[in-house]
């Protein structure tokens, strides 16, 4: 498919996705309720940490990062493995398949297009936690905004990809979400999203700098709440940029090779 | 317009007995049976022609359509469709074709068919003032403009096929392969299909290959038929021409005036039927003359109709005959 014809059609499948979006806004408000861990994370890791401060963390600290850590799994959320694995199970990726743009983008834009409305979760949000812990919610020095911005893209394309890779493999096998659940129960652990990774013994934070979870919620929170200096956050930030390139390439190859096993079931 | 030469798509499949013992067995040895959906069939069809493809369930009709228009990669065989490869899927083919399943849809489920048409617009790139010619033609023709701004889950299954219609028209396919587009709908909603399918096909000179399980489709938008049946191609050729090979005999009905004993309709020929106020009567050809005559001179008939076999008994027919060939076939290899 053209570049060109992608570029042209993009937003209206961004509207389209958005539309969708507020369609199924009572779903939205039940995911929000089922991403509330952070808060219960809070809880427990402010009490631990009331009398003296774990590693670099206080309790404003923690407080800070797991407010982080909800904005972030907001704007980074994707669902294409679930879709994926359903509409090749139901055969409905037929109807994707007939259109002149790859359903990749298509996938994309649909999850994308309910970004607008978890902004409105997580703006509040924020603000809510400027108020609390002051200048450690949000970088404190400039760069750390546009280097936010790049690293909630990488983030959420991560994420995307991850989900495509695996919403894929249906493909392959007969059914790929427990393959999704195995890379959940990874994410958990992993990402930051339960603890920051910092706070792991030195190994396990070794291993989770060169795998992809942290990438797709630690990293953000920690350039949101000022964690690295710049040269830090440049060396992240190119690890996380290189998982979005393998995780790209990996999707595309598994996605092109997955096709020409596509029996289009049903119909 | 389109050439298949050798088709062939054969899947593999997990064969697995029911029961817990063998689905323990299954997850250390599975068994797998090749299926061979279609088995080498070749035809040609030329731009324009409106072309019904026949055969029963499982016959392999659908993955005909799907390989033409891209969905599943052959096996074996070469297609072409408008000089494309379909299995390339090159852009320029998705712009020509469009596939409309019955039970498949595209319309966006929660939002507006209108929605779906506007999305249609920008991926296919059709331009504005094309668009809203478009979109008004089939809306008049049809009777969407109460529709397309409902959402689509809200409604009937008529209302959203002839939507799902609209939306796959919206790029005025040169190509379009339509895989039973009134399943489930109710008569006049079958014939307002029929006449629309056939009335853009004509204005815009565009390709048709159906497959449909109601005959009166097929007899009113194909001249010319193939036939499918077990992944092989057991007919090409024109309607009534496969109808004089299977079923030469003729149907003549009779409506009487006062009813009439059995023996005075079989002296005439096969009774099909025989009701108080009417009778069918199962006639070879040429004897069609001299039956009406006859039956004039003899019965109280007040008005009589000529027609061929129905088309359901006459595939049937077809079916039953290719089914006692391979019988037989099976049975001399066997032998």
């Amino acid at each position: 498919m053209s570049l060109r014809n992608t570029v042209r059609a993009f937003p209206s499948l961004l509207r389209v996705g958005f539309s969708e979006a507020l369609a199924y806004r009572a779903e939205l408000l039940v995911w929000v309720l089922s991403t509330t861990m952070p808060f219960i994370m809070m809880a427990l890791w402010t009490a631990v940490a009331r009398d003296e401060p774990i590693g670099p963390y206080n309790a404003e600290g923690f407080v800070g990062y797991f407010l982080a850590t909800f904005v972030v799994r907001q704007l980074t959320g994707a669902w294409a493995a679930w879709q994926i694995n359903y509409e090749v199970r139901q055969g409905t990726l037929a109807m994707r398949l007939l259109r002149p743009i790859s359903p990749l983008w298509a996938y994309a834009a649909e999850n994308l297009g309910a970004v607008p409305m978890r902004v409105m979760v997580a703006v509040p949000v924020a603000i809510f936690s400027v108020l609390v812990v002051g200048e450690q919610a949000v970088p404190r020095e400039w760069w750390g905004w546009p280097l936010l911005l790049v690293t909630l893209l990488g983030g959420w394309l991560i994420t995307f990809l991850a989900n495509v890779c695996i919403g894929t493999m249906a493909l392959f096998m007969e059914s790929s979400n427990h393959v999704m659940d195995v890379w959940l129960v990874l994410f958990f652990i992993l990402s930051g999203y339960m603890f920051p990774v910092s706070l792991g013994p030195p190994w396990l934070s070794a291993l989770v700098d060169w795998l992809p979870f942290r990438y797709q919620i630690g990293l953000p929170v920690e350039v949101m709440t000022g964690r690295h200096e710049l040269p830090e956050t440049l060396l992240l930030l190119a690890r996380q940029w290189i998982w979005v390139l393998v995780l790209g390439t990996l999707a595309v190859t598994l996605w092109r090779r997955g096709l020409r096993r596509f029996a289009a079931y049903g119909g | 317009m389109i050439s298949v030469r050798g088709l062939r798509k054969h899947y593999k499949v997990h064969k697995r007995p029911p029961g817990l013992k063998a689905a323990f067995r299954s997850l250390f040895h599975r068994e797998y049976t090749t299926v061979k959906a279609v088995d080498g069939i070749s035809f040609e069809i030329r731009a324009g022609e409106r072309v019904g493809f026949l055969g029963p369930n499982g016959a392999g009709k659908t993955t005909t359509l799907k390989v033409l228009s891209g969905l599943l990669h052959p096996s074996e065989g070469e297609v072409r469709v408008d000089g494309h490869v379909p299995r390339h899927r090159e852009e320029a083919f998705l712009k020509k074709i469009m596939l409309v399943m019955g039970q498949k849809q595209q319309l966006l489920w929660d939002l507006p068919p209108a929605e779906t048409f506007e999305l249609n617009r920008a991926i296919y790139d059709v331009p504005q003032a094309q668009f809203k010619q478009t979109v008004d033609e089939l809306v008049a023709l049809l009777e969407l403009e109460e529709l397309i701004q409902k959402p689509s889950r809200q409604l009937s299954l008529g209302e959203r096929m002839k939507c799902e219609l609209a939306a796959a028209l919206i790029h005025r396919p040169r190509v379009l392969f339509l895989d039973e587009p009134t399943i489930g709908l109710d008569v006049s909603m079958q014939v307002t299909m029929r006449s629309f399918i056939k009335a853009y096909t004509e204005r815009h000179g565009a390709t048709l290959i159906l497959t449909s399980h109601y005959m009166d489709d097929v007899a009113a938008l194909c001249p010319r038929i193939v036939v499918i049946d077990k992944g092989a191609l057991s007919y090409d050729g024109g309607l009534d021409a496969l109808v004089q090979r299977v079923r030469p005999e003729k149907r003549v009905m009779f409506r009487l005036e006062q009813p009439v004993e059995a023996a005075r309709l079989t002296s005439l020929g096969r009774v099909v039927s025989h009701e108080p106020g009417s009778a069918v009567l199962q006639v070879p050809p040429e004897a069609v003359s001299a039956t009406i005559s006859r039956a004039l001179s003899s019965l109280p008939v007040t008005d009589l109709t000529v027609e061929n076999a129905p088309l359901e008994e006459v595939m049937s027919e077809l079916f039953a005959e290719n089914k006692a060939r391979r019988a037989s076939v099976a049975g001399e290899v066997g032998s």
